[in-house]
């Protein structure tokens, strides 16, 4: 029995956030009444034509800057032809041997992923299925709406130079978070923003030619994409270790089984009579326009991961959390600015725990937030001057997350400064040692295991007179000094 | 016959000499009284075009601006959207369809003070050259009804021709302005691709289609270009910057212009001995006039019709494509959607549609693509390049029109190759992209005939000169049905 | 030509097909006129007029009103366009 290799390519269609439709100016946006942003040219209307958004070719070439791809001088738009019922002219107009991109890649952990091209077109209409479960097969009849017609898509089709559903995971990770930096789209892949089909196929380790491979289709999620590798490559080592051969085919991911399934019908093989599309004019990107996209990029994510270890002295992983969530990192930079005391790190290691849990948990992004990035600020100082120990600043953070009220207001609301005052501590002390002085007793006469359950009985009962106020640091301090007096 | 010019019409309704509603009544009672024969029109908007003509009298009366073309009616192939109207393509499969939008030459047209008198008949979905592939039947040439007006833009030519409106639009992709203009005798205008809007004309072949005039005059169809002609923002092969100014040059006579008589599309085996005679003498009319004429080769012309009967039904096959039974039009009935699909285009589809249909998806199927259509746009690049290399030395060329003058209805039905090949004077302009009309001169066999003023690309200004000479020298008689 | 017709999606009839291939076969005949000519070293020509970068402003407009949009479809359902069934997904 031989090893083998998995070998993966992801074909990534990306929505485009524009604030209308590639080829007219109806609204594109998710989620609206059924074909209500429609007009002319996006229903296909007989002598209707179409005119490029000028936003999606300068998005287009932002992604052509993040991916070092080649932009060629001339790029155009073909009709790929076939019928549909959600393709309002039964043919999709895209870009086809001529694209916008070409070339480019990416990196994820030190490993470079090839990226063969990255092309415009536009979407198609939703379909519903009614009756059968909403699903194809056993439906009645379907409904149409048009709505997603026509939306901007950048399809982004990498080399097969994926070894596993965690590197396809981890690609499919570096490129939602430099597209969404860039500001191109808003790579929801739950409101179909960002859809993802994989091409799988496996061969013997060390074989120079790629096994047949299979398209599969229908990943709405990272988990089902990294679940569906997983199953398609066990199913295909199947196959060809009985002997059998996988087919070239397009497989359908069925979340519920957790199986992928051949889409094999009885229709003939495509033919998409490919032509120049005649009512568009080639796309020639200027030196202006690219030198525009150029001074307009942002810091990218894996810039800004590599920055943020540097300058905040943090961990990889805590900045590779900071970027990925959207506006996090942004959020902990604008705190880091506001600080009047404490560290970088304090801020990374509260953005990533407390707050990132809240987010998690509300859902609510960074950006609005009850609580300001200063406000994180007075937290982070408060504890570093020793006015609130770090699980006090826990519940203050926490309200003030869900009140929006400032640390400091909470801290005098509720009396919560923290005792630092020697003096103060010092004369809590020596009242509960004269108030115990059995337990003083025991202590000094003790072994180590009783002088240190008596010395937590004492700490305790100090604790208790300070109402928990006391800072612990210096309360233990005073109390060693206390019992260890001769 | 057909009285009063476009231009007279609408300065006696500026000047308030006549009333727009008069005009537009005097139209709409010859139509009423001929059209039964003719079937110039799909549909006549009698009801509108009387509440449009009060509307510019109203505005006369105020003393507001009218436009250039103030109570004029015009007629409008039936592939010209118009918003709440029925646009047919004379096709069963658009009956009944209302666009919600206006073409931009019809908010021009209406923007100039034109008074849109209903929607002419044509060949379905401009296929064809004698408007007898309508789905409502024929239309007749007003010159010999027994005789095809020609096509596909037959119906506004007849219209025309027969006096029911002075001025009407037509669509050209291989010669269906200019044809049927040459066989109902009025002028017909092909202009540069790109100069008159495209927008809520229903396509046929997406780079050859191309709106222009037709008219009784020079004069009235350059009227009527300055009017439709200009940028537009909605088609994005319109070119920018302004249209080519036509009526200020159109006195300005033929003298030192060099003028070539295309050899390859004039003594081309079909063409018939007066026709090509015709185009003999009006070029004497412009020698007569100070131009210079030679003849000249345009040698890759000869591969026009191959090329167009490629490129045009392959476009086709897929502009047609959505006429799919789900949205708009008809829908004939079946179990699911691909069968739904299938019957609705068989019904819906006239035969000379599918022919087409069929041959340009043949001409883009896997494997045949190089050889038919990606060849086909390589020798449109040997037809730009000939012509380009002649209209170095010269500034318009001269060819028929058609190759004969009006056929017998159902001539030419049982063979599509003969009807493709009655479009081989007009197709490779249409290939280039260039400008060409057809002007009305002299009749063989009573039946008029055309010739074919060409010119390079945004060359309108020498071509309506050199037509307005062609047109004042032209025999008695030439013009309007007899 | 039966493979041609279902990429048409048109519906022919065996009659239809058989008086189609005749004639396709006449017009292409026609046409191989212009396949035999040495073309290589021609550049296609897929507009004629050579314009670049046609470009819109990224700014919405509004669009149809829906009722007037579905009243011309041949059937309709919860505001979408109805169409049987669909026997196979999206290629």
């Amino acid at each position: 029995m031989s090893e083998w290799e998995t070998v993966i390519g992801l074909e990534v269609h990306v929505e485009l956030a524009t604030a209308t439709k590639l080829f007219c100016s109806c609204v594109n946006e998710f989620g609206a009444e059924p074909n209500t942003f429609v007009c002319p040219v996006c229903l296909g209307l007989p002598g209707s034509l179409p005119v490029l958004n000028e936003r999606a070719v300068e998005f287009a070439l932002r992604v052509g800057e993040a991916f070092h791809f080649d932009v060629p001088e001339r790029s155009i738009f073909h009709r790929k032809n076939y019928f549909y019922p959600d393709m309002p002219k039964d043919f999709q107009t895209s870009q086809y041997d001529e694209p916008i991109c070409v070339g480019g890649f990416l990196e994820i952990d030190g490993r470079r992923i090839g990226i063969v091209r990255a092309h415009l077109e536009e979407d198609t209409g939703k379909t519903v299925h009614v009756g059968g479960g909403g699903r194809i097969h056993d439906a009645t009849h379907s409904l149409v709406d048009y709505n997603r017609a026509g939306v901007p898509l950048l399809e982004i089709v990498s080399e097969p130079d994926l070894r596993s559903a965690e590197e396809a995971q981890r690609y499919v990770e570096e490129l939602r978070a430099t597209l969404r930096a860039i500001g191109v789209s808003d790579v929801k892949m739950e409101e179909g923003s960002l859809r993802i089909d994989a091409n799988v196929s496996v061969r013997p380790v060390g074989a120079l030619e790629y096994g047949t491979r299979a398209e599969i289709k229908n990943l709405n999620s990272l988990r089902s994409l990294r679940r569906a590798i997983d199953h398609e490559v066990a199913r295909q080592i199947a196959r060809l270790e009985a002997g059998e051969r996988v087919e070239q085919e397009t497989r359908h991911w069925n979340e519920d089984d957790g199986q992928t399934h051949s889409m094999r019908s009885k229709e003939e093989a495509h033919d998409y009579r490919y032509f120049p599309e005649p009512d568009l004019v080639p796309i020639a990107p200027t030196s202006e326009m690219r030198a525009t996209v150029r001074s307009s990029m942002p810091e990218l994510p894996a810039a800004r991961r590599a920055r943020l270890v540097e300058q905040w002295g943090i961990g990889e992983h805590e900045a590779a959390v900071l970027v990925a969530t959207d506006g996090l990192a942004e959020y902990a930079e604008a705190a880091v600015q506001a600080l009047t005391a404490g560290t970088a790190k304090d801020v990374a290691n509260w953005a990533t725990g407390e707050l990132l849990g809240f987010l998690n948990e509300t859902g609510l992004s960074p950006q609005v937030l009850p609580l300001a990035p200063d406000g994180l600020a007075e937290l982070v100082a408060l504890v570093a001057d020793a006015t609130l120990s770090r699980g006090q600043a826990k519940d203050v953070l926490g309200e003030a997350l869900r009140d929006g009220k400032r640390p400091t207001a909470i801290v005098a609301d509720r009396g919560l400064a923290q005792v630092s005052d020697e003096s103060a501590l010092s004369a809590a002390i020596d009242d509960v040692l004269a108030a115990n002085a059995d337990a003083v007793s025991e202590y000094r006469a003790g072994d180590d295991k009783v002088r240190k359950k008596k010395r937590g009985f004492l700490m305790g009962e100090a604790m208790k007179a300070l109402r928990g106020q006391g800072n612990p640091q210096v309360l233990t301090r005073l109390l060693d000094q206390k019992l260890d007096a001769p | 016959m057909t009285g009063t010019s476009a231009l007279e019409l609408a300065a006696s309704v500026r000047t308030g000499a006549r009333r727009a509603r008069e005009v537009v009544e005097e139209h709409l009672g010859r139509i009423d009284a001929a059209d039964a024969e003719i079937h110039a029109f799909n549909l006549v908007l009698a009801d509108a075009a009387r509440e449009a003509a009060d509307a510019i009298d109203a505005a006369v009366e105020r003393g507001d601006e009218v436009g250039p073309l103030a109570g004029v009616p015009v007629a409008l192939k039936d592939n010209m959207c118009t918003r709440g109207v029925p646009t047919t393509c004379s096709s069963r499969i658009l009956d009944g369809w209302c666009p919600p939008y206006d073409a931009t030459v019809v908010t021009r047209l209406r923007a100039a003070g034109a008074v849109v008198v209903g929607k002419t008949n044509l060949d379905e979905f401009a296929m064809g050259s004698s408007t007898e592939n309508s789905a409502f039947g024929p239309t007749r040439n007003p010159h010999d009804v027994t005789r095809v007006p020609g096509g596909s833009s037959g119906g506004s030519a007849a219209a025309v021709a027969a006096g029911f409106a002075p001025l009407a639009l037509g669509s050209d992709t291989g010669g269906s302005i200019r044809q049927p203009a040459a066989l109902c005798g009025v002028v017909g205008v092909k202009p540069t691709y790109g100069v008159v809007s495209r927008y809520g004309l229903v396509a046929f072949a997406s780079s050859l289609d191309q709106i222009g005039p037709f008219a009784t005059t020079v004069a009235d169809a350059a009227l009527l270009f300055e009017v439709i002609a200009g940028h537009d923002p909605c088609d994005s092969t319109s070119i920018p910057g302004p249209a080519p100014a036509v009526r200020d040059a159109l006195d300005r006579g033929v003298d030192g212009l060099r003028i070539g008589i295309v050899d390859e599309l004039t003594d081309v085996d079909g063409v018939q001995r007066e026709v090509r005679d015709a185009v003999l003498a009006a070029a004497a009319a412009l020698e007569a006039a100070g131009a210079t004429v030679e003849r000249v080769s345009v040698p890759s012309t000869t591969y026009g019709v191959s090329a167009y009967y490629l490129i045009a039904p392959a476009e086709a096959s897929s502009n047609l494509a959505r006429y799919d039974g789900v949205r708009y039009g008809l829908r004939v009935d079946a179990s699911d959607v691909a069968t739904m699909n299938a019957a609705t285009r068989d019904v819906g589809f006239g035969r000379e549609v599918k022919r087409r249909i069929m041959l340009g998806t043949y001409a883009l199927s896997a494997g045949y693509y190089d050889a038919y259509y990606g060849q086909a746009q390589r020798v449109r690049t040997l037809i730009v390049r000939d012509f380009e290399r002649v209209y170095e030395t010269y500034d318009a060329l001269l060819s028929p029109t058609s190759p004969t003058v009006a056929f017998a209805l159902g001539a030419k039905t049982a063979d599509p190759l003969s009807m493709y090949l009655s479009d081989v004077c007009t197709i490779p302009t249409n290939l280039a992209g260039h400008p060409a009309m057809s002007v009305p001169f002299g009749r063989h066999d009573r039946l008029p005939i055309g010739v074919q003023v060409l010119a390079p690309a945004l060359g309108e200004s020498v071509m309506f000169r050199v037509a307005r000479v062609i047109e004042s020298a032209a025999p008695p008689h030439t013009g309007g049905a007899s | 030509m039966v493979h041609v017709a279902r990429l048409a999606r048109l519906g022919l009839t065996d009659d239809e097909i058989e008086q189609l291939t005749a004639e396709l076969a006449k017009i292409l005949d026609h046409a191989a006129l212009v396949s035999a000519l040495d073309t290589a070293s021609v550049p296609p020509t897929a507009h004629p007029v050579p314009l670049q970068n046609v470009l819109r402003a990224d700014t919405p407009r509004p669009g149809l009103d829906r009722d007037e949009v579905l009243a011309a479809a041949p059937a309709v359902e919860d505001h979408r366009f109805r169409v049987p069934r669909i026997l196979g997904e999206a290629p």
